[in-house]
């Protein structure tokens, strides 16, 4: 069995336990304030890191190259209120003419 | 409640839902271009979305894999992003009513978007309906698009560097994270974890820096706690 398909069963499973519980399980009652604090936190924590991750780097390797003119042009279009498509139009856009210029 | 109004409270309902169904497409398309040139089939790209059904789970699940990282750092980073959805499970709880089998099926809708057009109606019956109309729009649109954006990425090779696409997935975990970092305590987890995951990148496998950031939320929760207790003292 392949990794990915390994992930997709795993994922699968954990992932729809974390969706039922509440429904099945919990009810409506109330998280703990530490485990709301966690759940409201991490995914912050873990996008920030995947963005970064996947701009600079490559496998153990830290690589500058155009991806960072994209990623800073993302911003850019995010802070100008753009819609998703148009973030990743400009973000990938800005990366190409980057490296035709190069 | 009349007909008249409760045809307009359903096309009020049906606007929501439209609106959000509409802003995933890209983000599935980006997500078939990215698992297939992190090397997945098409029968794999689409079970993630079939299968797991949470966008930026699925996202960090491929980007890790693709990296060369290991199952497990693929699988529990792709948990922790879909961590709140046992949050949402305990919001939409009351409204949800039906057998074992039904309130588990409707489960599997269980999304940020389906959660957050559910929440924002008055009554459990309609909160129910709203639920349902987001997440099986969603449900729908994000499959379609995962299998169209497959197609027309797979084998593109050098294609994706050329049009600057590899720069694509960047772009949208950072479109992902901004609607979040409207209070410090985010913004403090966001760039603390950041740190944490680049300082790593040299010295841990691939994944791992990724899987670590998950303590950022440590320099989020110091500010909380602070206001926590300001009250008290």
């Amino acid at each position: 069995m392949s990794d990915a398909t390994l992930v997709l069963i795993l994922m699968t499973l954990g992932t729809f336990a974390l969706k039922s519980a509440g429904p099945l399980v919990l009810g409506d009652r109330a998280l703990p304030l530490r485990v709301q604090q966690l759940v409201d936190l991490l995914p912050a924590a873990l996008l920030a890191a995947l963005a970064i991750v996947s701009t600079v780097g490559d496998g153990r390797a830290i690589v500058l190259d155009a991806r960072v003119v994209g990623l800073l042009v993302a911003g850019l279009a995010l802070w100008r209120r753009a819609p998703f498509v148009v973030v990743v139009v400009a973000a990938s856009a800005a990366t190409a003419l980057v490296r035709f210029a190069a | 409640m009349n007909d008249v109004d409760e045809a307009a409270l359903k096309r009020a309902i049906h606007r929501q839902a439209a609106s959000i169904v509409a802003a995933v497409a890209p983000f599935g398309i980006v997500f078939g271009a990215a698992a297939a040139t992190a090397g997945l089939s098409l029968v794999q790209a689409t079970g993630f979305s079939l299968l797991v059904f949470g966008g930026s789970s699925q996202f960090a699940a491929v980007e890790i894999l693709g990296d060369g990282g290991s199952v497990a750092s693929a699988a529990i980073a792709g948990l922790l992003l879909n961590v709140r959805s046992l949050a949402f499970g305990v919001i939409m709880a009351p409204a949800l009513v039906g057998t074992w089998w039904q309130r588990a099926a409707m489960s599997q809708l269980m999304i940020d978007e389906s959660t957050a057009v559910g929440a924002a109606q008055h009554e459990r019956r309609w909160r129910r309906y709203g639920y349902l109309v987001a997440g099986v729009g969603v449900y729908v649109v994000w499959n379609v698009t995962t299998a169209l954006g497959y197609v027309a990425f797979a084998g593109a090779g050098d294609l994706i560097t050329q049009l600057g696409l590899d720069a694509a997935g960047p772009a949208a975990f950072l479109a992902l994270l901004w609607p979040r970092l409207s209070s410090m305590p985010q913004r403090r987890t966001a760039i603390v974890g950041a740190l944490i995951a680049l300082t790593l990148i040299p010295f841990a496998p691939p994944g791992v820096p990724i899987l670590a950031s998950m303590f950022g939320v440590a320099a989020g929760r110091i500010g909380v706690r602070r206001v926590d207790e300001e009250p008290s003292s």
